[in-house]
């Protein structure tokens, strides 16, 4: 089960549909081996596309840089479907190379840059199986346990 | 001559759960025949031939001191002692 709070929720959704009809991507990091979902980051599609996404080199990078410094991992990996379902691509698929991470698919296909519901699914990508889990949606993470 | 070289997750099966391994080489593409040696099957996963010719996969990330191995000449791209070498995935679909 993936548990964000409604803060991040809200933020990889309104990413979405700002990105919309190009594809939005981005992480969630959080402390390596908690599985939460602290702090979202926006990533730039390098690729500026309505079917493909890929993150920019350097941001790449960047980004983990930072979280090796700071002993933090992708919690999350999102990006936006905009015209199929909010389920991996058979790419989608190829190139899921986090084994740790939840794997987030937002559909903007129906309102697109508008208000209205999207799709928001979670899923595990490991070793080209895909397996769909809940998502819970919370006001706040429970606060860091200290062990 | 030592070069440190950061391993993504998705790797550490090659290198027995290490973040990081050293290996030697004046270039890349010596480098990672290097790796090889000591952890097989990784040259697989970062390299594939292209009308014959051996080139970095296109969904593998590799830095030297930060920078962008294509932008230094790819698997020639030239090592010395005391290089940081960064393997990353590209974070990619569709």
């Amino acid at each position: 089960m993936l548990r964000l709070d409604r803060a991040t929720y809200d933020g990889i959704v309104a990413h979405a549909r700002r990105d919309h009809p190009d594809e939005a991507c981005g992480v969630v990091v959080g402390p390596a081996g908690s599985d939460r979902a602290e702090r979202l980051v926006e990533m730039v599609n390098a690729a500026g596309s309505p079917t493909f996404y890929e993150f920019d080199s350097t941001d790449l990078f960047q980004l983990y840089k930072e979280m090796d410094a700071n002993d933090e991992e992708p919690v999350v990996v999102y990006h936006s479907h905009t015209a199929t379902a909010a389920y991996p691509s058979r790419t989608d698929i190829g190139l899921a190379m986090e084994p740790n991470a939840h794997y987030v698919l937002v559909g903007t296909r129906e309102h697109g840059n508008n208000d209205g519901p999207v799709e928001f699914r979670s899923y595990r990508i490991i070793g080209g199986e895909v397996t769909e889990e809940e998502v819970e949606v919370v006001a706040q993470l429970p606060a860091r346990s200290n062990t | 001559m030592a070069i440190e070289v950061r391993i993504p997750t998705i790797l550490r099966t090659y290198t027995d759960g290490e973040k990081s391994v050293t290996g030697q080489g004046a270039d890349l593409s010596s480098l990672i025949d290097d790796l090889e040696s000591s952890h097989p099957g990784i040259k697989e996963r970062l390299i594939d031939l292209k009308d014959g010719k051996a080139d970095l996969r296109r969904f593998v990330n590799v830095y030297v001191n930060d920078e962008d191995v294509r932008f230094l000449g790819g698997l020639e791209a030239s090592l010395s002692d005391g290089d940081q070498v960064v393997v990353l995935p590209a974070v990619a679909g569709g």
